[in-house]
């Protein structure tokens, strides 16, 4: 990576050996040991670290559980329920795995929000955020596939759904459906298929990471200031503050993550994924995991015909358009000012966002009809009105706070508490 | 491609990088295709064959649900008041004016004969229980219009199975059938 700040120093004779042959204890020194990191990170900042920690518990479980499993739809269910019964931990693998899928979208959401209210996605990192949402695409098939496994009630309905989207493709649709399906209905070849994909993606999904860090270290972190690094000052060395900082932020959410899976582990799921499959059967209400909510919201929220596009397709595309607006998120705020600390206007029109994301969220799990509707297609218009119209606009009209000369001026105004920057510094908190 | 210097003309070399090139381009993709084309409903899955269903024990008002190439195809025997109802429907109060019946022309208006099983059997309707948003089994003799109602995402089907409201885009599709005898029908 970057080896301009490089100071390892390899000591023994086994060390001075390695590095002349392959510096990797080089690289992961530089990289996580004296790679400098702005003095003023805030909590929001560990999500990262979280997220490399719950891939890890997510790989690593999930190979155990494959060992247990059997992808074939006469037996699928009943080797989950082998699991949770029969095989010694059995229990506390899968609820581990299942429940460490929702804590992985809990993390990846605040990771995103932390993106999106410091600004972390202007230039120069847009690719290192369009590897992010590279990263959350591969996350929600991941995810998606993987709950068809257990071949249960939820499983098999929300696999039909899923697939049924291609169908709104006119002509070319259900081609591409019966390729994905490997037939005519969800059944043994896409059980197979999934378990596949499913033990496939999270090794792309490190790949990516892989490509994310690098992208990273190529252009540093941002801070809670937006101010980009100017000297030595205003950076601290990643070990041993940010080590211990991510840490701590791990070890809190790993315990709240621990209470769940002892205490309420089948909390975030859904009762009707303990009925076995049943093709001729749907259940009363179908629903999504709940971090497929919102964008569940959004492609109900479309009952209506958009010129030539049928309500159906119109659906399908606001959903794939609430995710895929995020690629160009970079291009669409117009603003110089990265941090939301020094944006009045924005840091208001932020909380609206998060505030409509989980209103969003809420509804997708609502029936779709009467009043549900009309407020899922309020949300819906909120949400692509703040990357398409809010954010371009804003940027040109709004007035900005006075930005600190440096993230060393902003830190010591803040402990200072007096001086010309202390009014537009004292406004950035600390959340977390 | 690069041409030889000075003269413009094409050499051996530009042949040799064009050609490999091309041979690179029609190998990889003949090592595609397998990959893709294994995807697509294998031979078992093809060969469906058909189903024969005896309907003697359905009254009318009565429906059966069988399971034809992994989806519900719906049987019922309709009473006199459900097909009066779907008759007395006209055609521009539909959402999809197609009949959407294999066994009779692609572009048949959907009345309720050419929904039905026809002239002389008119009481029975034989569709794919399959809902054409995305896929769930709607619920029979439920909805605003007597008929079947998905609920998923709310759509509603008349008694001919007919898409009424709701984000569905088209009507039930009506598989390939016939009465073998009069207790018996064969789909596929």
């Amino acid at each position: 990576m970057s080896s301009d700040h490089s100071t390892y120093q390899p000591t023994s004779g086994v060390g001075k050996w390695i590095d002349s042959r392959l510096p990797l204890p080089r690289l992961v020194h530089d990289s996580f040991v004296s790679y400098p990191v702005p003095r003023n990170l805030n909590y929001a900042y560990t999500f990262g670290g979280i997220l490399m920690v719950m891939l890890v518990v997510q790989i690593l479980t999930g190979i155990v559980l494959a060992m247990h499993y059997a992808a074939d739809t006469a037996i699928a269910f009943e080797s989950v329920e082998k699991i949770m019964r029969d095989v010694n931990s059995g229990w506390l693998l899968r609820y581990m795995h299942a429940n460490g899928a929702s804590f992985f979208f809990v993390a990846v959401y605040l990771h995103i929000a932390r993106g999106m209210y410091y600004g972390s996605y202007k230039a120069p990192r847009e690719v290192l955020w369009i590897l992010g949402v590279v990263i959350l695409l591969l996350m929600m098939a991941t995810a998606f596939m993987g709950y068809v496994l257990p071949w249960g009630q939820m499983s098999f309905w929300g696999a039909t759904v899923i697939t049924g989207f291609f169908t709104a493709f006119p002509g070319i649709g259900e081609p591409i459906q019966q390729l994905l399906l490997g037939g005519f209905a969800v059944d043994n070849p896409t059980l197979n298929r999934f378990f596949s994909l499913h033990y496939l993606l999270p090794f792309m999904i490190a790949g990516v990471v892989i490509l994310h860090v690098w992208a990273l270290h190529v252009t540093g972190q941002t801070n809670p200031t937006g101010v980009e690094v100017k000297t030595k000052t205003d950076t601290v060395p990643f070990t041993p503050y940010a080590t211990v900082k991510d840490a701590l932020a791990i070890s809190i959410f790993l315990m709240v993550f621990a209470y769940f899976i002892f205490f309420m582990p089948n909390f975030l799921g859904h009762a009707d994924n303990y009925i076995p499959a049943d093709p001729l059967k749907t259940p009363a209400h179908i629903v999504p995991e709940w971090y497929f909510l919102p964008f569940y919201a959004i492609l109900r929220a479309i009952t209506f015909n958009i010129g030539p596009i049928d309500s159906k397709l119109g659906g399908v595309l606001a959903m794939f358009g609430s995710i895929a607006v995020l690629f160009v998120l970079p291009w669409l705020d117009t603003s110089k000012v990265r941090s939301a600390v020094y944006r009045p206007w924005y840091k208001l029109f932020f909380w609206i966002f998060v505030a409509n994301a989980i209103f969003l969220g809420w509804l997708g799990a609502k029936p779709a009809e009467g009043a549900y509707t009309i407020m899922a297609q309020i949300g819906t218009l909120y949400y692509f009105g703040f990357f398409l119209v809010i954010l371009p606009v804003l940027g040109l009209i709004e007035t900005p706070k006075r930005l600190p000369n440096s993230i060393t001026e902003a830190v010591l105004a803040k402990k200072g508490g007096s001086g010309g920057a202390a009014t537009a510094a004292a406004s950035s908190e600390n959340r977390g | 491609m690069t041409q030889s210097e000075g003269t413009g003309e094409p050499t051996r070399r530009d042949f040799l990088y064009i050609a490999t090139g091309m041979a690179g381009v029609v190998g990889a993709a003949s090592f595609a295709w397998p990959f893709i084309d294994q995807m697509n409903p294998d031979a078992s899955t093809l060969a469906l064959a058909s189903i024969e269903v005896n309907v003697e024990s359905l009254e009318p008002g009565m429906s059966l649900t069988v399971k034809w190439r992994g989806k519900p195809v719906f049987i019922r025997n309709r009473t006199e008041e459900e097909v009066a109802e779907a008759r007395a429907v006209a055609l521009e109060e539909l959402k999809d004016p197609i009949a959407r019946n294999a066994n009779n022309a692609d572009a048949a208006l959907a009345t309720d004969l050419e929904r039905s099983a026809g002239e002389g059997k008119e009481n029975w309707i034989v569709m794919i229980g399959s809902c054409t948003h995305l896929g769930c089994v709607p619920l029979g003799q439920a909805g605003e219009f007597g008929g079947w109602f998905c609920p998923c995402h709310g759509s509603h089907y008349d008694t001919a199975g007919r898409i009424r409201k709701g984000p569905a885009p088209t009507n039930l599709p009506v598989p390939p059938f016939t009465f073998v005898s009069d207790s018996v029908i064969k789909i596929g």
